[in-house]
């Protein structure tokens, strides 16, 4: 009887494993595919070497003006600056305000997890847009800060944060408007929906800073930063209404069929039947929406609102930091970058989540 | 509401039949909008007639009187602003045209890149998409505008490639081709080779469903297309010449002028709106099944086959449609050109116009109407291919 022994198991060959291996897989398989990582090799080395020493390396950290020496980014400009950038022109004193309504906002988030009760809940969503108003504009015993004064990042996020409240309701209207049988209501939604699309952000901005004074009786005064919400929430709301009849026309008719026989009323079917589920799958396209908008408020500094963008022309008017835009230009694309990436990496998360759940 | 039976005749009240209340809500509905309307029409009314504002559109003949940085017609001071209107709407077509083509050079190349097997290509495509996206259109302009054009040097050190091409701060210097009479010969001929080309595949398609033969049409149209036109060019003797740039005094005369505003633009919106274009690319790709390719292989199809019948057929359903709708972004975000000065519409008419006129409502309604207008061209356009793209299913 012959005795079999069991070999060692060998290692696999070194040209199937390894760094190596995984790099002419990747990187070279072919010559052509060479060629272009060669090239890539090159654009990375021409291009981030001196991005790199100009934003940190050869960079001026601290310091006074007078002392820059060195021939990259001179961050001392936004050092200065930095509240302007961030509060536009709002009382220093006052930076405490706006910094609690953040600071409420985190602690209402983490809460909102937290709590079931629905009640509670509407209480929180009704609560806070009433408590940051009054902490950043004043009233009850507050200080008043007019609107002017606002800027900077708080402006950009206020128009943002408004647009994206205000709209949703509007929008979810008129998503119910054109999924409507009703044939008015479906013109009206329809023409409405198209007309704003339609047309670029910038001429409602235009039409709502130019024209809608004109729409109201004279006493009527409107702020120049309420017009801009105005024309934003407007354009904002037909977006998201498109967002939302997506999620409207993905939800099975057999939904719809099965409220109906329960007998719920219209508002009743819509409202614990199909908006939960429509909204829930339309979310990654809300937050999708949601960036768009937020890229979109630096259109408010071409009617002459200070965002952060406009902080960048601003700050460098003063005559003793001229020449600072590149400085300026950069740091708030980063500021934008940052918030834009991680609201679209969230969208994906969440899109990822409720797939995989069907 | 579908009309529904009554089964019995006092089933419901008047008012609690779904029917009837349609109409009602309707009725309540446009009650409410021409209310509104006459509300805000009245106060309109009241308040031009209060601030002595002029209406009508006979502003449109009147002088405009102020210059404009580029023109695509003839224009001058002395011009109307109806003729302001036209040279703005041509202006914007001209930079939407040329975004549009770049962007769609660079979001096809990206869009191929990021499925490419080569991991440094497609993460370097992923990076350009995830930073370019990310960040406000109008932030680029602006940094484009203000930042990189204007590092560019004076019009004495401009960069110059083969001494014909001149590149400095006030802008990009290409050779001007000028025309002579025959030159119309080299254009019949191009017309001319369209149609034989038209004729060539249409034979070709013919031949191909009756004897299954291959046709090389391409590269035979290819040929076709430019060796007609430089043939009849060179016959004819070079009737066009070149007339370049040169530089006078502090700038440069003569040849043509892309001015920075125009560069700027062209630049920031077909690098924003290619990642756009790059994504839908790489959808449309990835929505293929695996199996049609499997299948294709499994049939014996040559990969280029492959490509052009299975592949590309089905991907193209899904990547024209979110593309158009870009060209309408890319075409709406033209207006932010106001922001550095580019003289298309929104910058000449409902900036430096209104300005001048002051009637707000005309200028910026007749401004929406351009885009509408565009719009729902792109969006007929947008229909009829999505009707021709569809499968065919038995």
């Amino acid at each position: 009887m012959a005795i079999y022994e069991k070999l060692e198991t060998r290692e696999a060959p070194s040209s199937t494993k390894g760094m190596i291996h995984w790099a002419k897989e990747n990187l070279f398989p072919s010559v052509l595919s060479s060629i272009l990582t060669l090239l890539s090799l090159y654009l990375m080395y021409v291009a981030i070497p001196p991005l790199l020493d100009w934003m940190i390396f050869d960079a001026t950290w601290s310091g006074t003006k007078e002392e820059i020496v060195n021939e990259g980014a001179r961050w001392i400009f936004i050092f200065e600056k930095f509240n302007q950038f961030i509060y536009g022109f709002y009382p220093e004193e006052l930076y405490w305000r706006p910094n609690l309504a953040l600071v409420i906002f985190v602690v209402y988030v983490l809460a909102f997890r937290k709590i079931d009760n629905i009640k509670v809940k509407a209480f929180i969503i009704i609560s806070f847009p009433i408590i940051t108003y009054i902490l950043v504009a004043g009233g009850f015993g507050l200080e008043h800060v007019e609107t002017h004064k606002w800027g900077g990042l708080l402006l950009t996020i206020i128009v943002a944060s408004v647009g994206i409240i205000a709209s949703f309701p509007i929008g979810i209207l008129f998503a119910l408007g054109r999924q409507s049988n009703m044939p008015i209501i479906k013109t009206i939604s329809i023409i409405y929906i198209e007309f704003i699309r339609g047309v670029p952000l910038i001429t409602l901005l235009f039409m709502s800073s130019v024209i809608l004074p004109l729409f109201f009786p004279e006493g009527m005064d409107f702020d120049k930063l309420l017009r801009a919400l105005i024309g934003i929430t407007l354009f904002q709301a037909a977006y998201i209404a498109e967002v939302i009849r997506g999620g409207l026309q993905a939800i099975p008719s057999g939904q719809y069929e099965a409220a109906d026989a329960l007998g719920l009323t219209y508002w009743k079917k819509m409202g614990l039947v199909i908006l939960p589920q429509a909204l829930k799958i339309s979310i990654p396209n809300i937050v999708g929406s949601f960036i768009s908008l937020f890229k979109d408020t630096t259109l408010i500094l071409i009617i002459g609102l200070f965002d952060i963008l406009a902080m960048v022309t601003l700050t460098n008017s003063d005559t003793d930091w001229l020449g600072f835009e590149t400085e300026g230009y950069v740091f708030v694309t980063m500021i934008y970058w940052v918030i834009c990436f991680s609201m679209s990496k969230y969208a994906k998360a969440i899109a990822v989540k409720y797939n995989t759940e069907r | 509401m579908k009309k529904r039976k009554k089964h019995s005749e006092h089933s419901v009240a008047f008012y609690n039949d779904p029917d009837n209340r349609a109409i009602i809500y309707q009725i309540l509905a446009l009650l409410g909008i021409a209310l509104f309307t006459y509300f805000i029409l009245n106060n309109l009314f009241i308040n031009i007639e209060k601030r002595g504002i002029n209406t009508g559109f006979d502003f449109l003949s009147s002088e405009a009187g102020f210059g404009i940085l580029q023109s695509l017609i003839e224009y001058d001071e002395s011009d109307s602003h109806g003729k302001v209107f036209i040279v703005g709407l041509l202006n914007t077509i001209l930079v939407s045209v040329i975004g549009i083509i770049v962007a769609t050079i660079i979001g096809l190349l990206v869009g191929i890149g990021r499925l490419s097997s080569n991991w440094m290509v497609s993460k370097l495509c992923m990076v350009y998409v995830e930073t370019f996206r990310n960040i406000p259109i109008l932030l680029q302009i602006l940094f484009w505008y203000n930042i990189v054009l204007a590092a560019l040097p004076s019009p004495r050190q401009s960069i110059s490639f083969f001494d014909s091409i001149f590149f400095n701060n006030r802008g990009l210097y290409i050779p001007k081709p000028l025309l002579e009479s025959g030159f119309i010969w080299v254009a019949v001929s191009f017309v001319l080779a369209i149609a034989a080309v038209f004729y060539l595949s249409n034979w070709a398609k013919k031949r191909h469903d009756e004897t299954g033969e291959d046709f090389p049409l391409f590269w035979v149209s290819l040929t076709i297309l430019v060796i007609s036109p430089v043939a009849v060019f060179l016959l004819s003797g070079t009737p066009a010449t070149l007339e370049y740039a040169a530089l006078k005094g502090f700038n440069f005369k003569g040849g043509w002028t892309l001015i920075p505003e125009l560069i700027a633009l062209a630049m920031a919106l077909s690098i924003y709106t290619a990642t756009y274009i790059a994504e839908a690319v790489r959808a449309g790709i990835e929505a293929v099944p695996k199996g049609q390719k499997e299948a294709a292989h499994a049939l014996g199809l040559k990969e280029s086959i492959i490509l052009k019948k299975v592949v590309l057929p089905q991907a193209l359903r899904v990547i024209i449609p979110p593309v158009i709708n870009q060209y309408l972004n890319l075409v709406k975000n033209s207006s932010l050109a106001t922001a550095i000065g580019y003289p298309e519409l929104v910058t000449l008419f409902s900036g430096t116009s209104l300005n001048q006129v002051g009637q707000a409502i005309e200028i910026i309604l007749m401004t929406m109407a351009v885009y509408l207008t565009l719009s729902i061209i792109i969006s007929i356009l947008m229909n009829y291919v999505n009707a021709r793209m569809q499968i065919k299913e038995r």
